[in-house]
């Protein structure tokens, strides 16, 4: 493998000058699993048969003449999303042998690309969690500080791209599951637009919230997923039928006279200095590219963390009523139906357990008004805010996370300090529009920052084409482990 | 004894829909009782993780119809909702439903009571939901299957204003009787395609509050509601006389005992945790939506009915009979619609309801089947009319026309069966019998005038039936009374 050959396009530009074959990159990827992975532990499952099968698919089919738009490039795909044929677990015991019949959407939309699927990674349970350390099989490790996590909960992924593990890979995003693990391990991770991804197939946590996103090395790989995974699908009612527009197209790098507001209620107290210190460096060279900086006031920021608790936990413990050993997945059986169901739930970790109580009781008789129904009202109020904020500008910029990757084990028997790790993102889940976060520097400890751009509904081209032109400014950096350093 | 207390009745009418298609997938609808379990099922219907529901409009429609043929006001913004609760046919873990914003409310049916008094039943709501799987329990275990899973459901519910079973039934016949007009359910209870299941209290007499309700269910006939609801009546009445107190709860109906018994005590009210379906954002009916249903929605048997009444002069029982199912109302409106110079919808609801539901029956054919068009009918009874052949005879000729789907002038003309009413024919016969009869002619002049019958009758036989009969009678009485002379 050529060490040379780092992302996603290079990748895609290399196979398509024919200068290797998509079963030599797709092996060479194998080989670097087997190498390192029992280090990071990004990948849950890696279906390394049906890899090389669509890796010789695709050189046939490039053979033939043919070209679309991820043709032969090997990619990962985060647990949650069925890939048919192969196991789906969500992270969880509960789904520990479930395999899927059907494929996700979005890895329909990969494959139909013609993109390479590696294996599913690590997630934290149903994706409730922020650092793959609710994943109930193992934690995955930051491939910056293996003695720290990736994020989560689409940690398997993040590592996985940063370890060179992956040329790109899908997470989920509900309260920051892509950005955050994305912001810990250095990437460009996008939240689309709600409706921007079709559900259909991804194991729901919050309904509501849940979208898919796309990870990769650089602004240009992220929106070469994007642009295979993004548009309607019919089969999930809450899927827009806007059209796609070319999104690696979009990234001019022209960012002149572009309205870029900073809410100085992300910049909040606790704020890691250095995280701060880098994040406004960071808006400082946005400026320097042409574009105007305005201050701005999202005023329900600190409101977030509460609503989005409650609406995601309420929507999840509906979502979670259908593992019950019934019809698929594991059965513990007990002495009678109520037994065996009870039996089969105890699988769920605490994690779980946890938001399935907390959202039960969000949504009870006496409760409802005073918990989920107040939560849904706050929420419109957190999408006014963002309303009117891109009244008067085109993107915000702030913090992905208030601090860089924390140590494995550091904040597990604190659920809360856990949660906090969210807050910066999880008001744009509340909200329409999308966001990504982007690297912007590194801490003293050598750990990377996130910057977080946000755009209004379906502006995904905006945010992307504003990451890629800072991109350019800074200079590329991968971890010690990355991609050719072992192989 | 029913005296010192008012009953308070109201009815949860559950009624699946005949759509081709579940609510919420692509699954076909099929048969729950001869179905091979679980062989209409997908993994939409089975709740498998990562599957999404997607309305099927044909069930809104569907819905839609109903309301507005229950007088509801459709409301346009339409919410599912996710009712939570478990139970092992249930495959997501909750219902998709309705909850605050139904697809009708405030609604209502007139129902005619025994005595021919009319009474109006509030209907609350109409709301779309999904079906659940049908559970079976064996001694070694339990068996699930999803084939009902997911199927569209509507549920009509009953203002309180029910007081008897006779009343319930009343309603529950025209809430079934609306449906199959509306070609949305085939209103069959034994396969439980439509469930009835009354809320029923008593409270005494002149009372303001409500009392503790029971919901009855496994009534799996119209008999079986009235029969259980008045049990029900009665239990709670001698508990309360007895100084005892009704607990609410849920009690099955025994057909074989005819009496009630507890299933489940509802003492704790079940919370099912609605909230809005994510998954499924807000339907909106508009306008143009509800306008194209109007259309739609066929003349329904009220109204049918009182116009079979007022119109054209047939009693409660003609109108009622020939309403009763729309197949057979529509046959009739076209024989009325096509009858030109022929005969009165009083004459054409005759031969409908007496000579052909007799041959319906005999040859067990059903309106849908019938070989006789209602323009065959029409024909048939102008021949009548126009005097080529008499009532009799058109009674044959009809029996066949059931059996071979010919027209009536082709039968008439290839048997031979056209009237005689030409007088000299018929005058030389008459002669030959007058002559042949001396004694009853002489008993005829003597005053027996009711014997002219009698030689109506000879004719006849000597005619197979084929003379006019107004001819003969008015030939006879002349040439009768020329005897006199």
């Amino acid at each position: 493998m050529e060490p040379t050959i780092s992302t996603l396009i290079e990748l895609r530009d290399a196979l398509r000058r024919g200068e290797l074959t998509s079963v030599a990159a797709t092996q060479a990827m194998l080989d670097r699993i087997v190498a390192i992975d029992n280090t990071i532990r990004s990948y849950l499952t890696v279906t390394d048969e049906m890899a090389l099968e669509m890796a010789a698919t695709a050189d046939r089919r490039r053979a033939e003449g043919e070209d679309t738009p991820l043709l032969g490039v090997p990619v990962a795909v985060k647990d949650l999303l069925c890939l048919a044929g192969a196991p789906t677990t969500a992270g969880s015991k509960i789904l520990e042998n479930f395999i899927s019949p059907y494929n996700a959407h979005a890895v329909d939309r990969l494959i139909e690309a013609g993109a390479v699927i590696l294996g599913k990674t690590n997630t934290d349970e149903f994706a409730m969690g922020s650092s793959t350390e609710s994943s109930a099989f193992f934690t995955t490790r930051n491939p910056w500080d293996t003695e720290r996590v990736p994020g989560g909960s689409s940690g398997g992924s993040a590592a996985a791209v940063a370890a060179g593990l992956a040329y790109g890979a899908l997470g989920t995003d509900t309260g920051g599951s892509v950005r955050q693990p994305a912001s810990f391990c250095g990437l460009v991770g996008m939240r689309p637009t709600y409706g921007r991804i079709s559900r259909w197939g991804v194991i729901a946590y919050a309904s509501s919230l849940d979208q898919v996103g796309p990870m990769g090395q650089t602004a240009a790989d992220t929106a070469a997923l994007l642009s295979v995974i993004a548009g309607y699908d019919p089969r999930d009612s809450t899927s827009l039928d806007t059209p796609v527009p070319d999104y690696e197209a979009a990234l001019t790098g022209d960012i002149r006279g572009l309205r870029v507001g900073v809410p100085h209620e992300f910049f909040i107290e606790g704020i890691d200095t250095e995280v701060e210190a880098a994040v406004r460096a960071a808006i400082e060279q946005i400026a320097r590219l042409g574009a105007e900086i305005i201050e701005i006031s999202i005023p329900h920021t600190r409101y977030g963390l509460p609503i989005y608790y409650l609406i995601a936990s309420a929507e999840a413990g509906a979502n979670l009523a259908r593992y019950d050993g019934t019809r698929f997945g594991e059965r513990v059986t007990g002495s009678d139906v109520i037994d065996t169901v009870e039996r089969t739930r105890a699988l769920f970790g605490p994690e779980v357990k946890r938001r399935i109580m907390l959202g039960s009781y969000a949504l009870s008789a006496g409760y409802y008004d005073q918990y989920y129904g107040r939560a849904l009202k706050a929420r419109e109020l957190i999408r006014e805010n963002f309303r009117q904020a891109f009244e008067t500008v085109d993107v915000i910029a702030a913090p992905t996370c208030p601090t860089t990757a924390f140590k494995i084990g550091e904040r597990v028997d604190d659920p809360l300090t856990m949660y906090l790790n969210d807050m910066l993102t999880l008001p744009l889940n509340l909200s329409t529009g999308c966001g990504l976060s982007t690297p912007c520097g590194f801490d003293s400890k050598g750990l990377p920052i996130g910057l977080q751009l946000i755009g209004g509904p379906l502006q995904e081209a905006t945010i992307l084409n504003v990451a890629h032109a800072y991109e350019q400014t800074q200079p590329r950096r991968k971890p010690e482990l990355a991609l050719g350093d072992i192989a | 004894m029913l005296q010192k207390y008012e009953p308070v009745i109201g009815l949860e009418i559950h009624a699946e829909l005949m759509t081709q298609s579940k609510m919420f997938c692509g699954c076909r609808v099929v048969d729950s009782v001869e179905a091979e379990p679980n062989t209409a099922v997908c993994p939409v219907c089975l709740g498998m993780p990562g599957m999404l529901p997607v309305v099927n409009r044909r069930a809104v429609d569907f819905a839609l119809l109903v309301a507005l043929a229950l007088n509801c006001e459709v409301q346009s913004n339409n919410i599912f909702a996710r009712k939570n609760y478990f139970y092992p046919d249930l495959a997501k873990g909750y219902q998709i439903s309705q909850y605050e914003f139904p697809i009708g409310l405030r609604g209502y049916l007139d129902i005619t009571l025994s005595d021919g008094t009319i009474k109006r039943i509030g209907i609350r709501r109409v709301h779309m939901e999904e079906d659940t799987g049908k559970l079976t329990h064996l001694s070694d275990g339990s068996l699930v299957d999803f084939n009902r899973s997911g199927v569209a459901l509507l549920e009509i519910v009953s203002d309180p204003d029910i007081r008897s079973g006779e009343e319930a039934r009343a309603y529950a016949m025209r809430i079934r009787q609306i449906l199959r007009y509306l070609r949305v359910n085939t209103g069959d209870m034994e396969k439980g395609v439509l469930r009835i299941e009354p809320n029923i209290s008593i409270r005494p007499r002149g009372a303001e509050a409500f009392g503790t309700r029971v919901e009855l269910k496994n009534l799996n006939s119209f008999r079986a509601l009235a029969d259980g609801t008045d049990f029900e009546l009665d239990r709670q009445a001698a508990l309360l006389d007895s100084g005892g107190r009704v607990i609410q709860e849920t009690r099955g109906w025994h057909d074989a005992r005819r009496e009630t018994f507890s299933q489940r005590s509802k003492e704790e009210a079940e919370d099912y945790r609605y909230f809005t379906d994510p998954d499924l954002p807000p339907l909106y009916i508009d306008e143009a939506w509800i306008e194209s249903a109007r259309i739609a929605l066929p003349e329904l048997p009220q109204a049918k009915e009182a116009r079979y009444r007022d119109e054209f002069g047939l009693s409660d029982y003609e109108a009622s009979v020939l309403a009763e199912d729309r197949a057979v109302a529509e046959w009739f409106d076209a024989a009325v619609a096509g009858k030109g110079a022929g005969a009165s919808p009083k004459t054409l609801a005759n031969w409908i309801l007496n000579d052909l539901f007799r041959l319906m029956n005999e040859r067990g054919r059903s309106i849908d089947t019938l070989p006789v068009t209602p323009a065959a009918l029409v024909a048939l009874l102008g021949q009548v009319e126009q005097g080529t052949i008499n009532q009799t005879t058109a009674r044959e000729v009809l029996a066949e026309m059931m059996d071979s789907g010919r027209d009536p002038s082709s039968i008439i003309e290839s048997r031979g069966l056209a009237q005689i009413s030409d007088e000299a024919a018929l005058t030389s016969i008459i002669d030959t019998i007058i002559a042949g009869n001396p004694g009853p002619v002489a008993n005829y002049l003597g005053g027996k005038e009711n014997l002219l019958g009698w030689f109506v009758g000879q004719v006849m036989r000597e005619t197979k039936g084929r003379a006019n009969p107004a001819v003969v009678n008015e030939l006879l009485r002349t040439r009768l009374e020329r005897e006199r002379m």
